[in-house]
């Protein structure tokens, strides 16, 4: 794979797939506040 | 306002959101749409069209159902009084879409089984066409039944039906709950399969490959803000539907963002998986990725079971797998597609949950065998396409005009959303939805509309254009206006005009 292409599948994985576990992880951390 | 059913659990609310989010499209519409607009380059236009059109959408579909807690008809009747039409123009597309979308679970289920030992031999688009469609020589002839896919179909409905009769807690949410889980699994076994595969950093390669000059082209952006928007389930009543089940303190913003991410997140699973498959073909045959890159149906039911033969070891586990999770992927989009209209039913005539379901689905289920024809592709693919770019696109722009411009509703629903969320939006929110998404809405309108004026879709004649695409498109729009005006059951709607006014 080409340097771009492996750029621009990890900025899509950290974008989508991270901002699912920081919305996920935003849950968890509010409810122990709770 | 009357009781409602509620979700057991914000976990089985996500998961029935995500599930109707994720569907067919997932799979088989955002590999191929990335890779024709510009590769890893469409990521950006992409990702933006998920935080300016995406999730404002989300949020404010879901504070529409959560704030006025009925059907689509119903909680747009509440927003305003003369709004009522619009609920009913989004219940009427989401009953045209479910009568084909269960033909094409049905296929799936077929599949499912072909694949145990690889029924479909080595030419597995004859296999399809011939086959399995019996598809007719030429369109318009809609020829008979094809009673394979009648019994699939049969079976599908069957259980659509049984988990909507549950209701939202026992039916909606419990199936939710076991087939998301199992689909995301299923699909990760497959993924993994597909990138140990010869030729899988290949097709990685060709999928991710940016072309920045599509950047600079706008209809990359309008296929990007189309993906987002046809992805996720937003503008058919669906969404409303849903959150109208949450309990009063729920965190709507925040569940709008998991759901977004969470089908984009699968998407992009889909595009790694499907394209690392692709380059094991591309191998096989020793022709570059790019001859060999497929979407929608053919994808699906012509290049996947080629893949498949292609596989070292374990076809038919593989087979079976990757039909298996089509057909989960839609049905949990298929049972939230029915719902709106179980749900509009109920509020608007004050029956049963069992009568609704019986009723809806009985009347689906029977104007779903037109698909099940001999002809019947032809006259699905007409109805796809129109009921998508003039029944989804136009509802979603004229819901986002109406609400934020003529009822200026806005402000009212972003207090009610921020009053119970504890992530809060701001101007951006306002913004992206008065005035981004109804301009990029309004382009792709336009742009489908000079595609239409210039040439026939599919070059297919003009009488069945008209009968099965615009009379469609149009007739659910008529539709939508005459069940407004339908006198519906005491205590149900028009105590809810009272509370209007």
């Amino acid at each position: 794979m080409s340097a771009s292409a492996i750029t621009m599948m990890v900025i899509g994985m950290v974008i989508l797939w991270g901002g699912l576990l920081a919305s996920i992880a935003n849950v968890v951390v509010v409810s122990r506040k709770k | 306002m009357e009781d409602r059913q509620q979700w057991g659990s914000r976990y089985g609310f996500i998961l029935a959101a995500v599930g109707s989010a994720i569907g067919l499209g997932n799979i088989w519409r955002f590999p191929a749409v990335a890779y024709e607009n510009g590769g890893g380059a469409f990521f950006i236009p992409y990702l933006i069209a998920l935080l300016t059109a995406g999730i404002p959408l989300l949020i404010l579909e879901f504070t529409i159902g959560h704030k006025y807690r009925g059907s689509a008809p119903l909680s747009y009747f509440r927003l305003h009084k003369n709004a009522e039409w619009l609920g009913w123009w989004q219940v009427f597309v989401a009953f045209v879409i479910s009568t084909y979308y269960a033909v094409i679970i049905a296929w799936a289920l077929k599949y499912s089984i072909y694949g145990l030992n690889l029924t479909w031999g080595d030419k597995p688009s004859d296999f399809f066409y011939g086959e399995v469609l019996k598809l007719s020589a030429k369109p318009g002839d809609v020829g008979g039944l094809v009673h394979g896919v009648v019994i699939a179909l049969l079976l599908v409905w069957v259980v659509t039906l049984s988990v909507l009769y549950k209701g939202v807690s026992k039916g909606i949410e419990k199936f939710n709950k076991i087939f998301i889980p199992a689909l995301v699994v299923m699909f990760l076994v497959i993924v993994l399969r597909a990138l140990t595969l010869d030729g899988a950093a290949d097709g990685l390669n060709t999928f991710f490959k940016p072309n920045w000059d599509a950047i600079g082209d706008g209809k990359v952006w309008v296929a990007a803000y189309g993906q987002i928007f046809f992805s996720l389930s937003i503008a058919f009543a669906i969404m409303v539907t849903y959150s109208s089940y949450l309990p009063k303190k729920s965190d709507i913003n925040n569940n709008a963002f998991i759901t977004g991410f969470a089908n984009s997140g699968f998407e992009l699973l889909a595009g790694i998986g499907v394209f690392a498959a692709l380059g094991f073909m591309a191998a096989q045959q020793g022709v570059p990725v790019d001859k060999v890159v497929k979407g929608g149906i053919g994808l699906a039911f012509e290049v996947f079971p080629a893949i498949i033969n292609e596989f070292p070891g374990f076809n038919g586990f593989f087979g079976t797998l990757f039909f298996l999770t089509l057909v989960f992927a839609g049905m949990t989009s298929l049972i939230s597609i029915v719902e709106t209209y179980v749900a509009a039913l109920q509020d608007k005539f004050g029956i049963s949950r069992t009568k609704a379901v019986l009723f809806g689905g009985g009347v689906a289920s029977v104007i779903s065998l037109l698909f099940a024809t001999e002809g019947g592709l032809y006259i699905l693919d007409i109805t796809d396409y129109f009921i998508n770019n003039f029944g989804i696109t136009l509802a979603g722009l004229v819901e986002v005009v109406l609400v934020a411009w003529v009822f200026k509703q806005l402000r009212g629903l972003q207090n009610h959303a921020n009053a119970i969320s504890d992530l809060r939006t701001g101007l951006w929110w306002k913004a992206c939805l008065g005035i981004v998404t109804p301009l990029l809405l309004g382009y792709m309108m336009f742009d489908a509309i000079k595609q239409n004026i210039a040439k026939n879709y599919g070059d297919y004649p003009t009488e069945l254009i008209i009968t099965y695409g615009l009379a469609v498109a149009v007739g659910v729009i008529i539709l939508g206006f005459a069940l407004s005006f339908v006198k519906g059951k005491k205590n149900h709607l028009e105590t809810a005009k009272k509370e209007a006014s």
